[in-house]
């Protein structure tokens, strides 16, 4: 293992190197860094050129620029761009903004890809599975510039009009439910009649929903209160113990309801905890909720007291998720008084000059973090969702699977023991992957939404034809490829004791 | 006599239900495969639309077509530059089927948009196809070398496709855009194809390396064949389906590599245009004329998404594994 990592580590750096001989070169050959300044008609313009000639080094050869940029990286000075500002400091700012963007939206896009591949291939030449496998291929086709310019006027300028009169036209409903009947019904195996009523069911329930939010004005005043808390919790609860230990013997799932239940009435509890907390005190209450969740699993689970600790404190997380949420939507009004009516923000990641208490200033992040992500989410659900599928469908066929049936497990063990956790591995290795090109940040959505993150730097920098930001650049994310990399083949020698490292 | 009999009925019967069994060639049955692919023929049908519409309505290379308007011809704005096509049958409410005088518009200069938007149609086309083939070609002949002979030749290759991998795609073609995007969409494409060439190269070198063990190869060689001749007659055919389904992939990533590039200003440089430029230029215009904004986006989809297609059916045809065709 070690002398893998090692030699791994050696190649690497030698591969890095020659890598960045390629893009110092090609960077440098792009254009004429003097450009703007040639047209330049103030009269100080010769010693504009002079000074920038000089800070760039343009007199000397590119190899001599190379080296003596080498050299300063190698001393951990990363240099100063064309104006004459540290890029140290620019790399720094433009990595956390990138990412606060980017890991968001990348977790979401795995859970949500996930979900939704290995439900396709449980449900395999389904209606589902067709308008899954169709959608993504829209999805790959997508130009990304496009759908965040589309995000930007619909989902930002015309829902902030919208958000005056917050009421749901009746044919949107109807639209809406429609829709809904027929996930439900795609989603549901068995005859003609079975789908139908699901259809029927589904339909039911998504316009009785919608024409609540509609009537009550929620979009005006959103939030969901204690009883709904205690609602989507118990649900919630009633989940992740199907998830991971069924709903037989009932440890588990007293454990888990009992986790929703406690966590619901802690949100009343902690009113004043809550009013105005700090970062600090979340994470604490989060590993408070942990370790009474656990205690409960424990005391409750029976002997499935492993299966019943990893449901209650799910249940506990996605219950104080839940509440953070909440408080959130109940800062809104303020929130949405202080930027004037214009909630969903399309540039920047955060309002200029806006000040507000710990509420607000998570919504005003999560409002401007909202489009771009869903952006990013669309464009990678696809790829997640098709590799899940094809690493389910091809587990579901092995051998191992048929015996766990023939042994007469349960489905739900199956699929969750046996096919789930084989078909992860290959996507281990996409998901390491993917995370070292989100470093590099998504330099269209960034561009689109006005993010100053490191593809945004990425840009300025070539537009300046300006090598030194390009390179600080271009050293983060080509370690981050190469180091994802290598933990992407080591997780994948770990989960699968069939490869060996060598 | 009688054995004769029994060994003929069971073939005569099944010849009178019509089961005869009709031998085909590989190319054959890859055809009927790919055409039993539904979605794979629509994406065809769409994609030889898109081409021909392109390149025959405003013209290509000075043969004038049958648009009468140019793309860079300014003109006064009819009802301040909307769409006057329409496809909505009278029927239902529609002005039924008509193109119009500017079936897609015109911009705030009042150039006919039908046209501009045809003219960067014609150019992200001419990039992606120029990138799939620059790129097949030097991946498969660098592939092929490299595994066919190995050594040198392999670890040449594979060290600079581990240079390469670290490099992100948008990142590098970003820099050699800049480079080239004034040249024109042909210098674009050539350059942009020889920096795409290695993930398929790999491919092809993978191919090489599971054939030139197999039998058959052993036998050429045993022949005294030539090197050449094994490479080009031999183990190529074999591999023409992979290339085949990498090549079209790799021209529907290229439409919309061409387009994020010049979306960011990094490509086709005006007063040349692309779809992803004519995106670029008119998103300001998007509250006021959502047209400028449409057109461009459409055709990127419709071209990107039925090459996917086509891919996906020839994946389909040429993998002998496959029965069932998927949708």
């Amino acid at each position: 293992m070690i002398v893998f990592i090692a030699r791994r580590l050696v190649i690497s750096f030698f591969v890095l190197l020659a890598a960045t001989v390629i893009m110092f070169v090609l960077t440098a050959l792009s254009g004429d860094p003097l450009e703007d300044l040639r047209q330049d008609n103030s009269p100080n313009r010769a010693a504009k050129i002079a000074d920038r000639t000089e800070r760039m080094q343009l007199d000397d050869p590119i190899p001599v620029r190379y080296l003596s940029w080498l050299g300063n990286v190698v001393r951990g000075d990363l240099g100063v761009n064309r104006d004459g500002h540290d890029v140290a400091i620019i790399l720094g700012d433009a990595l956390s903004a990138t990412l606060q963007l980017v890991v968001a939206a990348t977790v979401m896009a795995i859970i949500i890809g996930i979900v939704i591949g290995i439900v396709s291939a449980l449900r395999q030449y389904s209606g589902f599975d067709y308008t899954v496998t169709f959608a993504a291929f829209i999805c790959f086709s997508l130009p990304l510039f496009w759908v965040a310019v589309m995000l930007k006027q619909y989902m930002a300028i015309e829902f902030n009009n919208w958000l005056k009169d917050p009421s749901i036209p009746p044919t949107v409903i109807g639209a809406l439910a429609l829709l809904g009947g027929l996930v439900f019904g795609a989603l549901t195996a068995g005859d003609r009649k079975r789908r139908l009523l699901s259809f029927a069911v589904g339909f039911a329930v998504t316009a009785a929903l919608f024409t609540l939010l509609s009537v009550t004005r929620w979009f005006a005043d959103p939030g969901f209160g204690l009883p709904l808390i205690l609602a989507i919790s118990l649900a919630a609860a009633v989940g992740f113990t199907v998830l991971s230990a069924g709903l037989n013997p009932r440890g588990p799932l007293y454990a888990a309801l009992g986790a929703a239940v406690l966590g619901a009435l802690a949100s009343e509890v902690l009113r004043s905890v809550l009013a105005d907390p700090t970062w600090l005190e979340i994470i604490g209450l989060a590993l408070v909720t942990v370790a009474v969740c656990a205690g409960l699993g424990y005391a409750l689970g029976g002997l499935q007291r492993r299966q019943a600790i990893t449901a209650a404190v799910l249940t506990g997380l996605f219950t104080g998720g839940v509440i953070f949420v909440d408080r959130m939507l109940q800062a809104f009004n303020g929130y949405s008084a202080a930027v004037r009516g214009r909630p969903i923000s399309t540039i920047g990641a955060r309002t200029p000059n806006f000040e507000g208490d710990f509420w607000q200033m998570n919504l005003d992040s999560a409002s401007h973090l909202l489009l771009p992500s869903m952006a990013l989410i669309l464009i990678s659900l696809a790829t997640y969702t098709r590799y899940s599928r094809a690493s389910m469908l091809e587990v579901m066929n092995q051998d191992y699977v048929r015996t766990a049936r023939a042994k007469g497990l349960p489905e739900r063990t199956v699929v969750v023991k046996h096919a789930f956790r084989n078909g992860l591995i290959p996507i281990t290795t996409l998901m390491a992957v993917d995370f070292a090109g989100v470093i590099g940040g998504a330099v269209v959505t960034e561009t689109v939404f006005g993010w100053e993150g490191m593809g945004k730097m990425f840009i300025t920098a070539l537009h300046d034809v300006d090598p030194t930001p390009v390179m600080a650049f271009f050293i983060v994310t080509g370690t981050a490829i190469v180091v994802f990399n290598m933990i992407a083949d080591i997780l994948y020698a770990y989960l699968d004791p069939r490869i060996r490292l060598s | 006599m009688t054995l004769n009999a029994q060994a003929k009925g069971p073939g005569a019967s099944a010849d009178s239900q019509g089961m005869t069994i009709v031998a085909r060639t590989q190319g054959q049955m890859v055809r009927r495969r790919f055409f039993r692919h539904r979605a794979a023929l629509a994406g065809m049908l769409v994609f030889g639309f898109v081409i021909v519409l392109a390149f025959s309505s405003i013209g290509f290379a000075g043969i004038p077509g049958w648009w009468d308007k140019s793309y860079l011809d300014t003109g006064s704005l009819v009802n301040q530059g909307r769409p006057t096509l329409s496809v909505v049958p009278g029927f239902l409410g529609g002005e039924g089927f008509r193109f119009g005088e500017h079936p897609f518009g015109q911009d705030d200069l009042g150039i006919d948009y039908f046209a501009l938007t045809m003219r960067g149609a014609q150019q992200s086309l001419i990039v992606a196809l120029i990138v799939g083939v620059v790129a097949t070609t030097v991946g498969t002949v660098v592939g092929a070398v490299a595994g066919y002979f190995r050594k040198g030749a392999e670890a040449v290759l594979m060290r600079l496709t581990d240079v390469m991998i670290t490099i992100p795609v948008l990142i590098i073609a970003a820099v050699v855009g800049q480079m080239t995007g004034k040249s024109g969409a042909v210098a674009l494409g050539i350059f942009l194809g020889l920096v795409l060439w290695p993930t398929l190269g790999r491919l092809v070198r993978g191919e090489f390396l599971s054939l030139r063990e197999k039998e058959f190869v052993e036998a050429a060689r045993a022949a005294g064949t030539s090197a050449k001749r094994i490479i080009f007659r031999h183990i190529l055919p074999n591999t023409v389906g992979v290339i085949i389904v990498a090549a079209t992939l790799s021209v529907a990533n290229a439409v919309l590599l061409e387009s994020a590039l010049s979306f960011l200003g990094f490509g086709i440089q005006p007063p040349d245009t692309s779809l992803g430029q004519l995106i670029n230029r008119y998103r300001s215009a998007m509250t006021v004329r959502p047209w400028l904004f449409w057109w461009p986006g459409i055709f990127i989809i419709a071209i990107a998404l039925s090459i996917n297609f086509i891919g996906d059916g020839l994946r389909d045809a040429f993998d002998p594994r496959q029965t069932r065709v998927r949708a």
